[in-house]
Parts: C-alpha cells; sequence; structure tokens
C-alpha cells in the first residue's frame, strides 16, 4: 500500500512500556469474560454429544425431555436455516449433526431448561438411536482406498482421479528442476514425520448468551475472536438479518485462532428462539476438547540435497494433514510456508486435505505452518549433522532474501530473516557451551500475516481526551498498542486515549482478529482516523485565527501558525481546540475504513537448549531465545509476549501435548491432566531479541508478530533433542515413552 | 497482457500452462479473464484466492492497477488464526 510519504519513524510513545488497559480489570475480576453475563428469566443450554466415532442417527425422539420439568426447549440440525454455501452448511451440520455423528463428542441436541440439573436430566431424557459405522482417524488410513467414507463426495477439482473419498483438496507448488537439483547434490535424505493433533488451550471454555425474540430480534454476547465473524455465520446458521443480531464480544481468555469460527452460538440463539427465553451455554472443558477445534495432525515426507559444503540443491515435501469430519484450507498453507526461509533453484511441495472422524479442525497461530516447517527443519538439521556443518552457517548460506524467488510463487520484497539469523549467531547463546545429554536446537520459521477489513472511529471529547472505537476483539494487547499510536499521531500521552471494542451494530464491518493483522491493519486505521481529526482541528484553529487552513500545522499535540502569511498565534492544543469545538462547527472526529493490504511476511529464529534424562524419557529445556523481526514493536512487553506465547505453546506441542484416540475412535484425554500444556515450572525465562526492520507498507513500520513464534518451535525442540539423546526424532510429541523407547532401539 | 503465475495443481486446469497471459488492468479483470479463458478455474476463483503483485499479498482488492512489467502470482486466499 503506498503511504505517500506519511512514513513516521522518530516516536515518543511508540516503544515504550506504558501500563497495560485491561491490567485492574483482570487482576480484580472485573472484566466479562464469556460466562460472565446473566439476564433476567435466563435459561441454561445444554449439548447432547455422539459416543460414537461415526454413526448414522437414525432417529432422535425428544418427547421425554420436553415433557420434563423446567424444559423450555430442544433443537435439533433441523431447527436450524439451510445456508446455500458449504462453508456455512459445515458450520450448522458442525454445530447439531444432520444426518450423522462423525466424531466422538459431535453434537446431536440441545436443550435449554430453568436450571442445570434439569438441562442434564432432559439431555440423558433424549432416545437417539444409532448405527454405527466404520471409522477412521488416522490421516494416512484415510487415505487408503478401502477406508471407510467420512462424507462422501467432498472433493474439489484439484484431486487427482483415484483417490480416497476422503482427499477433499489436492495443492502444488514450487520451481525449478528437481531432478537436475538433487543430480547436484553430494548428499540426499528422504525422512518421513507426524505431527498429533494439537489444540489452542485457550484458559477460557466457549461461552455465550442468546436471546432472539419474537420481533427477530437477536443480542449475542459470547467470547469469540470476531463477533462480525459470529453475526455473519449465525445469520446464515439462524436465518437472521444481519442487523436483527447485534453481536458483543467479552473480554477473551485466549483464543489462538480457535475462537474465529461458531460452535454452540447458533445453538443458543435457536433454543432461545423457540423458548423465548435469554439461552446461556458454556462448554465443560471435556466439550472444548472434543468438539472445539484442535489443529491438524500430519503426516510427512521431506527429501533435501545438499552439497558437501551446505548449499541445497533441491528440496520436496508432501504433506498429508486431516482436519477433521469436514473439508479444511489448511495444508496449503503448510505447503506455501514449508521452504519460504531457504532461497531454492528447485523446490516442489505436495498437499492434501483429508477427512477422518475427528473435531473439524479449526485455525492455530499459522495454521498449517509449523508441521511443514518442523518436517523441513529436522531434515535440514540432519544434514547438517551428517556433513559435518554448522546449521546456523548453512541456514545463512540458504537464506531467502530481497530478490528471491519464494517457494511459494512471488519474489520476496524487503524481507528480514538474514538479519534475525545474524542476530543469532551473535547472540550468547548460540556459543554457550552444552554438558552431558544436552542438545541445542535451531529452526527458521516464516508466516504470511495479512490486513483486512477494518474500521475505527476516533472521537475528540471536550475535556481533551481521546476515545478510539474499533471491532476487533483484543487477545494480545491491541487497546493498549491503538491507544499509543492514536497518542503518538495526536501527539498527546497514552493516558488521555482510551480504546474500547464495540458490538457489530455500532461500527461498520471488520475481520477476525486473526492473521496477525490487529496491530498493522487497526493501527493503519487508527494513524488514519487521527490524521482526520488533526485535519479539522487544523481547520478549527485556522477559523479562530481567522487564516486559511492551509496555513496551520500539527506539531507536539497542537495547531501552530505556519508560512509567511500565518500571523503571529500561539499554539492552540488538542484541548483548547476540543473545549470550543461546540462553537467552531460541532463534534470533532477522524475516522477511517480500509481494506488494508501489505501486510508483510515475517520471519523468525529460535534457539533452544535441551537435556534428556535417558532413565525416563523426559526432557527439561535448559534455555530458549526467540528471535523475530516485529518491523516495529508498537509495546515491546506485548511483542515479548507473543514471542514467549508461541515458544511455550510450541514446547507443549512438541513435548507433550497430543489428542490420543482409543481403538473405537473416542478421544482418550479430553482433560488438562492427561493433555499435558506446559507449567512455568517446565520452563526457564524465555529470552527475547526483537529486530526491528520496517515494513514499508504501514506508516510506522508494524509487522504482524502473532503468528511466527509458534512456527519453529517444533522443529527447535526435535533438533536439540535429537542431539542431546544421539537419536533422530521424527515424530511429535516426543513424550517421555515415545523418547525413551527411541533411545533403546539406537 | 499481463503474465499471471498459477500455483502447481492449477495447470491441469489451465490447458497445462504454469504462467498464463491475461488482457487486464486490474485485479479484477484479471480474475474475469482467468474464468473466461479457463473455466476449470472458476470452482477455485469462486472459493477464494489471493494474488502477489511485485511480493505483495492481496487478499482482495479488485481495482489495484497492474501492468505488464508487475510480478503478478495467484495464490490461495490467505487467512490466519
Amino acid at each position: 500500500m503506498a503511504l505517500d510519504g506519511n512514513e513516521k519513524r522518530e516516536f515518543k510513545v511508540i516503544g515504550q512500556r506504558v501500563n497495560r488497559p485491561d491490567g485492574i480489570d483482570k487482576v480484580t475480576g472485573k472484566a466479562l469474560f464469556g460466562a460472565d453475563l446473566t439476564a433476567p428469566g435466563m435459561l441454561t443450554g445444554r449439548i447432547l454429544r455422539s459416543p460414537h466415532a461415526h454413526a448414522r442417527i437414525v432417529s432422535i425422539d425428544t418427547s421425554a425431555a420436553l415433557a420434563m420439568p423446567g424444559v423450555k426447549a430442544v433443537v435439533t440440525n433441523a431447527d436450524l436455516a439451510e445456508p446455500q454455501d458449504d462453508f456455512f452448511r459445515d458450520i450448522k451440520d458442525n454445530v447439531l449433526a444432520r444426518d450423522k455423528a462423525l466424531y466422538d463428542g459431535h453434537a446431536v441436541a440441545a436443550v435449554a431448561a430453568t436450571s442445570r440439573s434439569a438441562a442434564r436430566a432432559a439431555i440423558r431424557a433424549i432416545k437417539v438411536e444409532y448405527e454405527q459405522l466404520p471409522h477412521v482417524t488416522d490421516v494416512d488410513d484415510a487415505m487408503k482406498a478401502d477406508a471407510p467414507v467420512v462424507q462422501a463426495g467432498r472433493a474439489d477439482e484439484s484431486v487427482p482421479a483415484g483417490s480416497s473419498p476422503n482427499v477433499t483438496s489436492h495443492f502444488e507448488f514450487g520451481h525449478g528442476d528437481l531432478e537436475a537439483g538433487f543430480a547436484k547434490a553430494d548428499t540426499i535424505l528422504e525422512r518421513s514425520f507426524k505431527t498429533a493433533a494439537t489444540h489452542q488451550g485457550y484458559i477460557e471454555p466457549h461461552a455465550c448468551l442468546a436471546t432472539l425474540g419474537h420481533d427477530g430480534r437477536g443480542e449475542l454476547w459470547c467470547c469469540t475472536q470476531g463477533q462480525y465473524n459470529v453475526r455473519t455465520i449465525c445469520s446464515q446458521v439462524c436465518g437472521i438479518e444481519a442487523t436483527q443480531l447485534r453481536v458483543t464480544a467479552s473480554e477473551i481468555g485466549g483464543g489462538f485462532g480457535g475462537k474465529t469460527t461458531c460452535f454452540i452460538e447458533p445453538v443458543a440463539l435457536a433454543l432461545a428462539r423457540k423458548s423465548g427465553k435469554p439461552v446461556k451455554i458454556v462448554m465443560s472443558r471435556e466439550e472444548v476438547f472434543r468438539a472445539s477445534g484442535p489443529t491438524v495432525s500430519s503426516s510427512s515426507d521431506v527429501k533435501i540435497g545438499m552439497t558437501k559444503d551446505g548449499r541445497i540443491t533441491a528440496a520436496q515435501a508432501k504433506l498429508r494433514y486431516q482436519g477433521g469430519a469436514f473439508p479444511c484450507g489448511t495444508v496449503e498453507f503448510g505447503a506455501q510456508a514449508a521452504f519460504a526461509a531457504y532461497d531454492l533453484d528447485a523446490v516442489q511441495t505436495l498437499g492434501w486435505n483429508v477427512l477422518t472422524n475427528r473435531p473439524k479442525e479449526v485455525a492455530y497461530r499459522a495454521p498449517g505452518a509449523p508441521m511443514a516447517i518442523y518436517a523441513v527443519e529436522s531434515v535440514v538439521d540432519e544434514l547438517c549433522q551428517e556433513l559435518g556443518l554448522d546449521p546456523l552457517d548453512v541456514r545463512l548460506k540458504n537464506a531467502a532474501r530481497k530478490g528471491t524467488l519464494a517457494s511459494y510463487g512471488p519474489t520476496f520484497n524487503d524481507i528480514g530473516l538474514v538479519a534475525t539469523l545474524e542476530a543469532a549467531k551473535a547472540h550468547p547463546h548460540y556459543g554457550a557451551p552444552l554438558g552431558e545429554n544436552q542438545g541445542r536446537g535451531l529452526s527458521c520459521g516464516f508466516w504470511f500475516n495479512f490486513g483486512g477489513n477494518t474500521c475505527v472511529s476516533l472521537n475528540i471529547n471536550h475535556d481533551g481526551t481521546v476515545g478510539v472505537v474499533e471491532g476487533n476483539p483484543d487477545i494480545g494487547g491491541s487497546r493498549a498498542s491503538i491507544s499509543m499510536m492514536a497518542a503518538e499521531e495526536l501527539g498527546i500521552g497514552y493516558d488521555k486515549v482510551r480504546t474500547v471494542i464495540t458490538d457489530t451494530n455500532s461500527l461498520g464491518f471488520n475481520d477476525v482478529t486473526d492473521g496477525s493483522r490487529v496491530t498493522f491493519a487497526v493501527g493503519l486505521a487508527t494513524i488514519e482516523a487521527a490524521r482526520a481529526a488533526i485535519r479539522e482541528m487544523c481547520k478549527r484553529a485556522a477559523q479562530i485565527w481567522g487564516i486559511d487552513a492551509e496555513a496551520v500545522v500539527w506539531e507536539d499535540g497542537a495547531a501552530k501558525p505556519s508560512g509567511p502569511n500565518a500571523g503571529d498565534h500561539p499554539p492552540m492544543t488538542l484541548a483548547e481546540i476540543a473545549a470550543v469545538m461546540d462553537n467552531t462547527g460541532g463534534p470533532i472526529a477522524g475516522h477511517h475504513e480500509v481494506n488494508a493490504d501489505g501486510a508483510g511476511v515475517s520471519f523468525g529464529v529460535h534457539l533452544v537448549d535441551t537435556e534428556v534424562d535417558t532413565e525416563t524419557g523426559a526432557t527439561k529445556i535448559l534455555r530458549y531465545t526467540v528471535f523475530q523481526d516485529a518491523g516495529k514493536a508498537i509495546h515491546p512487553d506485548y511483542v515479548e509476549g507473543q514471542m514467549q506465547g508461541g515458544a511455550v505453546q510450541g514446547i507443549g506441542w512438541a513435548l507433550n501435548e497430543e489428542y490420543i484416540y482409543g481403538e473405537d475412535g473416542r478421544l482418550q484425554n479430553a482433560g488438562f491432566l492427561d493433555y499435558r500444556v506446559p507449567v512455568a515450572s517446565d520452563l526457564p525465562e524465555i529470552e527475547t531479541v526483537i529486530l526491528e526492520i520496517p515494513n514499508p507498507g504501514h506508516p510506522y513500520g508494524v509487522r504482524g508478530v502473532g503468528e511466527t513464534p509458534i512456527v519453529p518451535p517444533l522443529a527447535a525442540l526435535s533438533n536439540a533433542v535429537s542431539r542431546a539423546a544421539n537419536v533422530r526424532m521424527h515424530e511429535l510429541p516426543m513424550s517421555p515413552p515415545r523418547l525413551l523407547k527411541a533411545m533403546s532401539e539406537r | 497482457m499481463v503474465k499471471v503465475k498459477l500455483w502447481g495443481s492449477l495447470r491441469d486446469l489451465a490447458e497445462g500452462q504454469d504462467v498464463v497471459d491475461v488482457d487486464a488492468r486490474n485485479f479484477k479483470q484479471l480474475l474475469d479473464q482467468l474464468e473466461l479463458q479457463y473455466p476449470a478455474l472458476s470452482p477455485q476463483i469462486k472459493r477464494g484466492v489471493s494474488l502477489a503483485l511485485d511480493g505483495v499479498i492481496y487478499r482482495e482488492a479488485w481495482f489495484t492497477p497492474i501492468s505488464e512489467d508487475n510480478e503478478i502470482v495467484l495464490m490461495p486466499y490467505m487467512v490466519g488464526g
């Protein structure tokens, strides 16, 4: 996006570590999350879920449940609308199954009752007759010709003839002559990998409160990464005009991509419509695991050729992702990202999206990239080990840079990979000594980022304070960074600005808080809204002084006369202009609406030291450092938090987290006791190094930082553990039993 | 005429070509022409695509001007978490 010379590189507020605006509310319990709202006459909603991995629903008898005391409504798929679009129909058939239960935990029916106990009893009273069907939960099994068919007829035109009916789409990217490239290699390695499905692991379960009156007007309060997206989905799935459904996003207790769709909101609205009462649904943790989206699990093959001096001559990856019982669009991003860090003459990535009898996959920070880059970076590391080469020098030798033809098609502009690698090489961590059973791992990571649809309104108050209204739930500190950008542009203190996140009927459409887009796109819109307000304030000052508006400039939070004929007038501050705005033309506000592009891609490098316990197979994280290009860190605490959070989630993904299915296709570990995320005592301080290579697509140079940090940890950990244990690992998680087994077989 | 680079799995839907010539001065014209010249690409275009213009990825923006001097790459519609 051309900025017409509006770039700003000298800052007063940007880069400071100001107090977070949501801190007091959160530590005092004042913040209202999804489950915190109640309404008069509110009913409790509860969902009946399939106990089978795959079963035809022969009949649902709700009569006994409806006759029970306190039960006000029962709904099934038949109570929802009929969206024409596959995307919305799949969401509908996921929130309440149509004719088949497609996975363990798939919602089948729902009740609304006057108490939780009545709702529980009513759920037990619903009689569902199932005809069990063969199931498949493993991606490789699902691709076999004789695999149980999860959903027939879902393959798009990209799927080669003869593929399993469970393959829904196929992708290929790359360039160059692979055969000639591999012929130039001194060593070629080909390895196969598997990664388990992992959950985003947000602390706050999905929760919502819905009303939908007989007049067709609805109100929905829910925890989500995008209230406008919820409105769009619910409008389609429940048959409500958009303007009649006002959606307000609650405070959010984590999302990481997992709250970019709907699981319970259409059900709550359907129950509210049927009962005529407000209905609240709160998922249990077990329901969150069984029926809200984990990420994909993967199976992959990677082949890389390298010369003795570390030049990659050719590279190929074959990626197979299962995204649960509905078509997903994830492998294409893994296939595009797999070799993005490398400057390659010959590269090819192939990907297949596959159906299984598992819950519908949902985005998880940089969807699809971590598992692809895990496989690629593992093979690069093994090649370095085999050829006796320094893994960081090999990355530098092959690093993508400005002018590189990216493996996914375009030619790179200014990117920060080389600078990030050089920062890692220069860091004391890289040269620090290691002890017995210890190993160091390294991985590059990449994500695209995007901008998207964004509206911001910025209002000048009479007392000289400023209100910013935006429409993206704050999942990573955006209220602080947006206030900071407004303050910077207006030339006032951060404490004079308050940013609020509004509902769907109070501001134009905003895309979901995802794609690492908010600091970039909402920030860009905020800056432009502030500039619009400044233009108006300069005009008001010019009126007061009786000079042309063109003869007024804005400096240090005040209008100043400028130019030979402007006259000698003392500056008027924002507060002074605001105080008399009723007399000079009325309210002063700026707003900006944009579908922002130019987000700029992002690279990161992670370094980790691990120690392996040879008796138990347990892995201890000794040291971890994250290097990432943030373009410009608006609030460094939050940027570091994103980098640290991604590393920690990646540590869990690499070492312990996995969806474990039994032979019966049922999830065996639907709770945090058996699905082990890292806790503070598992972790060292995660060190961070922020690089700032300005993104030309943003006035302050911002790049999104929210997703890239989840990408490198899988391979960094695998490489560190493989070196520490002296056995190359090819499957995640590297849980103690799996690592112990690998060590015993070496 | 602008040259549009397709991703590999679209090749079979565009008469075996990795790069196709299209008479277009903006993204909308480009997508319209692609559908007209290669109807088999239509389902993918309708599902959503992004376009990279000289390395900068655009998700939407029909009226972004393009010329024969630009590098134009068709990409899957960008999503995130």
